[in-house]
């Protein structure tokens, strides 16, 4: 019985911390390609944004100027891939596979000094305090990233729905027609939509190596990056849904580990890929044949 | 906006030429729009009238001619010019963003959206401007999901919510039902005759510039071919200005009675709801050899799944379909074999590949047949040239060559191309929707005649049209449908056009 709530508690604490990242990803991946484009670039941003909020801790002693740091580099990688897409004849996707290999190459280049020292971490916000058993307690430690994506989310949503910017990344995503028609300027839009996108792409980076364990080295990221594009049509492009969505997959991947924490080993590998196996069969579902994706937006190359 | 600014403004096009590449689509093309008047700009299909009014406003650029806007000479490069000036167009295909509401659409058109939009009083004020239009679009319902009609019905509100002072409407009454379309014009000539609004209209039905339109300009390949008042002018005199010739062709001929002989039968087809929509429930329906079978109905009710499922489109849930006593699956084998030929609505999206060259859109039913039906692996270009020459002569397609994308072809001329396609060789079932959809007059009888044609010789032709007095034409027997439904069936000679529109609206 103790186990089963050792489980329990150890898959609720992992999946608030496994979903941080994927949550950042997939608002950032959820405003690129709301403008019209999709940028599995992201990936890159990802692990650029982990390399750079590390070593910018190390360097200036203090966590949330990595944060800021991880956004701006993420911004300058996705303004790059933004701009370059604005040519004619340049196919996002492509674009997208390139950008995810420079992101993380220049990461693991610039990034080898930071493998060894140990930077200051963002601390946590105990939600347990009031708990006596320090294993409960442990658990209800949550990231301030984590509200942070929350917040993200529901801003984000919002800004969808009632300011200007949203609607017009809205209309430029959904119909290129009605876009020239209202004379509005589509690449700059797009341009504007990806750079903040991965913006957001990167401050998940920064939660991956300032976050509790927190540390940089090459293995950071298992594919979130990747994984949120997949995640995004779970959500149907829908912010809010993204919170929900990224608390599935991390659910999954915490999966794994907290069987683990009870000494359950058998299958540990298998328990590993509940994440890609979600995935998989999330967008099974959603492909339900016949029926038009809901929600897609109509300038999309991969809907085209 | 205040009231001051809102008075109509009278524009004149003068010595308008537009060439793509080699082609000449206008020249030398003049006309004078009178400040609150309805004007008509008339001409056959591919006459260049889409063409000269996206040059008036900014979607192109002529390369001669000026502009005058109030008697000022103006330029205008983009449409963002022309809005500045209060001019606005409706175009041909449509310009909402589907995934919006119809109040996001309207508020967004706008020159001065604020940076955060209070959308309880923006919904406020729109309901308020609503209750001045004569039909009723609803504000929170998703543009994408709307049928035709009524997003046709939400660009026009959208001009007149955007406060044009000039404002062309490229075929407006194409998707409209006749009713709507008389209350639509009717409202736009009130607004053109009280001095707030100029309209141009570009239409190819000459009932409606006989009832609405106050002047007319002519257009006719590309050449200005004459203007005057519509008073002073009858159907015969517009008719010889566009084709050049005095008279329509007279209405086809039918010849004999349907032969007791089901080519094509549905039973109990079933398709799923798509986003709230209810899916098809057909339980019986057939059409013999030697047949017209017209199936009539409001726009939105079922026609376009029934011919998406005849036509492979959309898969179903249940049923049978047989052609000669055959199981049907749409697959292009299948097709082959019992000679099912299908002319989609909106042909340009359903049934060409826009990218592709006139040639090979003309050669896409055959391409992979030789003559003996052997399969064929290396292509016949020269085979495939000399056959979509022989099409393009048959049935008049005017295009700068055969061998240009399909898509920059005028909406006529594409229509041609598919009928031509899809007529050519052995036809036992034929499946046509709206097949005039925007053709001139001399093409509708065409068009029509062709299709009489293929009936006459032993074809069965399942016509699904919005078009009530096309389908009382033509057909032998009318199907009307309402809500994915057959709901009613009876013989076309003398049948009542009252009864059946009350059988469309589910009154029956
Ligand atoms: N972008 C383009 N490139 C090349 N040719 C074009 C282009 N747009 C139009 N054309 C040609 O110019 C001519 C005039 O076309 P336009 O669309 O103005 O005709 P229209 O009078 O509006 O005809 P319809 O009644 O069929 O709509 C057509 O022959 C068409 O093929
Ligand atoms: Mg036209």
């Amino acid at each position: 019985m103790d186990s089963l709530a050792t489980v329990i508690v150890a898959m609720l604490a992992g999946s608030l911390r496994v979903s941080t990242p994927f949550l950042f990803v997939s608002l950032g991946e959820c405003l690129t390609e709301k403008s019209g484009r999709i940028n599995l670039g992201n990936e890159g941003a990802l692990v650029l944004g982990a390399m750079v909020a590390y070593a910018t801790s190390y360097e200036t002693g203090s966590p949330w100027c990595g944060v800021l740091a991880a956004a701006f580099a993420g911004l300058l990688l996705g303004g790059l891939h933004g701009a370059i897409c604005s040519m004619t004849r340049i196919n996002d996707v492509a674009m997208g596979i390139a950008f995810m290999l420079a992101g993380t190459g220049i990461a693991f280049f610039f990034g080898k000094p930071y493998v060894q020292p140990s930077a200051p971490l963002l601390p946590g916000i105990p939600f347990g305090f009031w708990l006596e058993s320090p294993r409960f307690a442990n658990a209800l430690m949550v990231s301030p990233l984590f509200i942070l994506g929350v917040a993200a989310a529901f801003a984000l949503h919002w800004f969808f729905r009632t300011t200007r910017m949203g609607l017009r990344i809205r209309i430029v995503g959904d119909s290129q027609d009605a876009a020239l028609a209202l004379g509005l300027p589509i690449n700059r839009t797009r341009l504007l939509a990806t750079g903040c996108g991965s913006a957001l792409a990167g401050i998940g980076g920064a939660f991956l190596s300032l976050c509790y364990p927190g540390s940089w080295n090459e293995g950071l990221s298992s594919g979130q990056g990747l994984m949120a594009v997949a995640l995004v049509v779970f959500a149907r492009w829908n912010p809010i849904n993204c919170v929900y969505a990224s608390l599935l997959f991390g659910a999954a991947g915490a999966l794994g580990p907290s069987l683990q924490t009870v000494g359950f080993t058998w299958g540990y590998y298998l328990f590993y890929a509940a994440p890609y196996v979600v995935t998989l069969v999330v967008l099974i579902i959603t492909a339900k044949g016949g029926q038009s994706l809901r929600g897609m937006p109509g300038q999309l190359s991969i809907g085209r | 906006m205040n009231d001051a600014t809102m008075h109509a403004i009278g524009v004149e096009a003068i010595g308008i030429g537009k060439r793509f590449g080699a082609f000449n689509a206008l020249s030398d093309v003049s006309m004078k729009v009178h400040p609150a008047t309805v004007h008509g700009l008339l001409g056959e299909n591919g006459a260049g009238k889409s063409t000269l009014v996206k040059c008036l406003l900014g979607y192109y650029r002529a390369d001669e001619g000026s502009l005058l806007v109030d008697d000022k000479e103006v330029t205008i490069e983009r449409p963002a010019d022309a809005d500045a000036l209060g001019l606005g167009m409706v175009y041909q295909h449509f310009t909402l963003v589907p995934s919006m509401t119809v109040a996001e659409n309207l508020v967004m058109a706008r020159r001065n959206v604020p940076g955060v939009i209070d959308w309880r009083s923006e919904l406020a004020q729109l309901e308020d401007f609503m209750r001045g239009m004569p039909f009723k679009v609803p504000l929170t319902v998703e543009a994408g999901s709307l049928a035709a009609g009524e997003r046709q019905k939400t660009e026009i509100v959208k001009q007149l919510y955007l406060q044009r002072r000039f404002l062309v409407l490229d075929e407006p009454t194409s998707v409209l039902t006749p009713q709507e379309a008389d209350e639509m014009l009717g409202l736009v000539r009130d607004l053109a005759h009280s001095g707030q609004l100029t309209i141009v209209i570009i239409t190819h039905k000459l009932k409606e510039v006989a009832k609405f339109v106050d002047e007319v300009t002519v257009l006719r390949r590309g050449k200005f071919a004459g203007a005057g008042l519509v008073r002073s002018l009858g159907p015969t005199d517009l008719t010889a200005m566009m084709i050049g010739e005095p008279h329509a062709p007279a209405d086809p001929e039918r010849l004999g009675a349907p032969v007791n002989e089901v080519r094509l039968e549905v039973r109990d087809l079933r398709t799923a709801n798509d986003g709230g929509r209810a899916g098809l429930s057909v339980d019986h329906l057939t059409v013999n050899a030697h047949e017209i079978v017209g199936i009539a109905g409001v726009s939105g009710n079922g026609q376009k799944d029934l011919l998406e499922v005849l036509g492979g489109q959309q898969p179903m849930q249940s049923g049978t379909i047989a052609v000669d006593g055959t199981p049907y699956g749409a697959t292009r084998a299948e097709s082959q074999a019992l000679h099912v030929r299908v002319l989609p609505e909106e042909p340009l999206r359903n049934g060409c590949v826009p990218g592709m060259s006139v040639v090979d859109n003309l050669a896409l039913r055959s391409f992979d047949r030789g003559e003996t039906k052997t399969p064929r692996r290396w292509l016949d270009r020269a085979g495939m040239a000399a056959r979509a020459r022989s099409m393009i002569q048959a049935y008049g397609i005017r295009a700068p060559s055969a061998e240009v994308p399909i898509g920059v072809l005028s909406g006529g001329n594409v229509q041609r191309c598919v009928l031509a396609r899809e007529l050519d060789g052995v036809v036992r079932l034929l499946i046509v929707a709206n097949p005039c959809f925007g053709l001139d007059v001399k093409a509708v009888a065409e068009t029509r005649a062709r299709i009489m044609a293929a009936r006459n010789a032993g074809t069965a032709v399942l016509l699904i049209s919005e078009d009530l007095d096309e389908i009382m034409e033509l057909s032998d027997r009318i199907v009307v449908m309402h809500g994915g439904k057959v709901v009613h069936e009876m013989p076309a000679a003398g049948a009542d056009p009252q009864e059946i529109g009350k059988h469309m609206l589910g009154h029956g």
